[in-house]
């Protein structure tokens, strides 16, 4: 019994790094993933809030999960969700209020969070608290790694920093790099995290998806569809 | 486990009264139900608002004082950036208190008004019908509608004598009202700097209102037309030498080469709503309607002295 526990524990907690992760496999949580990620260290609080909602949020729903009448199930995990989403936020303020005051509304979308959700609904309405609790750690870490993949990212190019350490000496300080603002900006990270997607589906053929339909041209032959 | 023990005790205690006895055995009932009944959906809903809304409000009032204290100590950290007197290394609260001092002042008179002005909440005062005025809707240019009587200004004292004054400011950009500080030097004129703490500006464009490169734009320029510069209504203060508020944000970067160009900072690019809204919350509170009067006060009291 505890080996089994064990098992699963250790596959809902790796699994979504690489092989099943929020964002590069379901795509997932992309907005908070553009929004926070122009510096390491919004995104290194960030992942951490998101990590522990998932967990709390997921280890509640599945300790009560047996007497949620499916007619207000959703009402029922959203406002759990939102009760501990606005504790963090109260957490954030009282104790990172720096941080709190560039994360803004963030923190609060939260709860709209599909990856919060979808752990809710797909894992903790079938499973016991602990695993439902360790697969909230689990995703919550698939998060954090890509944000703080992109962030690296987007904070060493756009503004030359490292959690606000300077590693490129800038221009206008009379050094060499010209930061690239694009990198400021959340489109940047659409590019970096398409890239990403690719790079892992590259390394990883089993996650490409197969193509669902073919887009049949008229007068050019044939072209892939992809989405 | 000692920690049991006590609980189970509470629960025998607890058994003794026939309301704990009823509502334990609702609760089985209740949770024996089928899951789609009526009655449990309800039952279910009503518990869990009722343990959500308890756990939310325990947290919210137990962080409350840290938060406060949060966010006295960010306003304290705005005023003395504004002041210039914040380094990486500054003891906030010790410099605050060192070289702040926090006045009440009577916007209409600009006279200093009796009162605790550290305790004062000049945002708060705004909204309390006893402690404000509505604002005429034809010189209401920063579209605030609501200002308190009484505004609260620092006064930065360096050997006992007054170094810089900071104005509070506030009014309209593009999505949000723009808090913000402005500090002049003595003599009321000229500008040390500025500084927005509270507000919800495009990032990248409007939201520049916070870069410091651009603030350091506002370093030295000039509130009010000076005489000898042609304004066009010139001493309608009834003072010699300063006109009316000139200051504010032009398109584009300023020429400091033409005349004016003291009373000019640079536009925000790609913000014209923000300037515009930055250039008429730099006028409002530096008019008759705002701080006008009071620093009229400041230059005569400094003058005679002199």
């Amino acid at each position: 019994m505890s080996e089994l526990l064990n098992d699963e524990t250790k596959k809902v907690l790796v699994e979504p790094l690489v092989e099943n992760n929020p964002i590069t496999l379901q795509v997932l949580g992309i907005c908070s993933a553009l929004a926070v990620t122009s510096q390491m260290s919004t995104s290194l609080i960030m992942a951490l809030a998101l990590t522990m909602v998932t967990a709390c949020s997921s280890a509640a729903i599945s300790s009560i999960r047996n007497h949620i009448p499916s007619s207000i199930r959703i009402i029922v995990q959203m406002t759990i969700i939102a009760s501990l989403v606005i504790v963090v936020d109260q957490l954030l303020k009282a104790f990172a209020y720096d941080v709190s005051k560039q994360l803004s509304v963030f923190v609060g979308l939260i709860i709209t969070n599909c990856i919060v959700m979808g752990r809710a609904e797909a894992y903790a309405m079938k499973n016991p608290p602990l695993e439902s609790f360790m697969d909230g750690i689990g995703n919550g870490l698939g998060y954090s790694l890509i944000l703080i993949f992109v962030a690296f990212f987007r904070e060493v190019f756009g503004s030359g920093k490292l959690l606000g350490m300077e590693v490129f000496h800038l221009t206008k300080d009379g050094g060499w790099y010209d930061p690239n603002g694009l990198m400021l900006l959340p489109p940047s990270a659409f590019f970096i995290i398409g890239l990403l997607i690719w790079v892992v589906r590259e390394w990883k053929p089993k996650q490409q998806e197969t193509v669902e339909f073919k887009i049949m041209s008229i007068s050019h032959g044939e072209q892939g569809g992809h989405h | 486990m000692p920690k049991c023990e006590k609980l189970n005790k509470v629960c025998e205690k607890l058994e003794q009264y026939p309301q704990y006895r009823k509502f334990k055995a609702y609760c089985e009932k209740i949770l024996g139900l089928s899951n789609n009944s009526l009655e449990k959906t309800i039952a279910i809903a009503v518990a869990l608002c009722l343990v959500c809304a308890v756990f939310v409000s325990i947290a919210a009032v137990a962080l409350k004082p840290m938060q406060v204290t949060n966010k006295e100590l960010d306003m304290k950290k705005n005023i003395l950036d504004v002041a210039g007197l914040l380094q990486a290394d500054t003891d906030i609260e010790k410099a605050f208190a060192e070289k702040i001092e926090s006045k009440l002042v009577n916007l209409e008179t600009g006279e200093y008004a009796e009162g605790n002005a550290d305790a004062y909440d000049q945002r708060k005062a705004a909204k309390d019908p006893a402690q404000n005025v509505l604002i005429l809707k034809d010189k209401d240019i920063a579209h605030i509608r609501i200002k308190a009587k009484l505004a609260k200004v620092y006064l930065v004292k360096e050997g006992g004598a007054t170094k810089s004054i900071i104005l509070p400011i506030n009014g309209y950009g593009l999505w949000s009202t723009l808090y913000g500080f402005l500090s002049v030097e003595a003599d009321g004129q000229t500008v040390q700097s500025i500084n927005f703490y509270d507000q919800a500006e495009t990032p990248g464009l409007g939201g520049e209102v916070v870069n410091p490169n651009w603030r350091a734009l506002w370093k030295g320029k000039k509130v009010y037309a000076e005489t000898e510069q042609a304004s066009s209504e010139k001493g309608s203060l009834g003072e010699a030498g300063v006109g009316e508020p000139a200051l504010g944000l032009i398109k584009g970067t300023v020429d400091s080469s033409k005349a004016g160009s003291q009373y000019q900072v640079d536009g925000l690019a790609g913000a014209t709503l923000t300037s515009t809204g930055v250039t008429n919350l730099v006028r409002y509170w530096t008019s008759k309607e705002g701080f006008a009067p009071y620093l009229a006060k400041v230059r005569t009291v400094k003058g005679a002295k002199s």
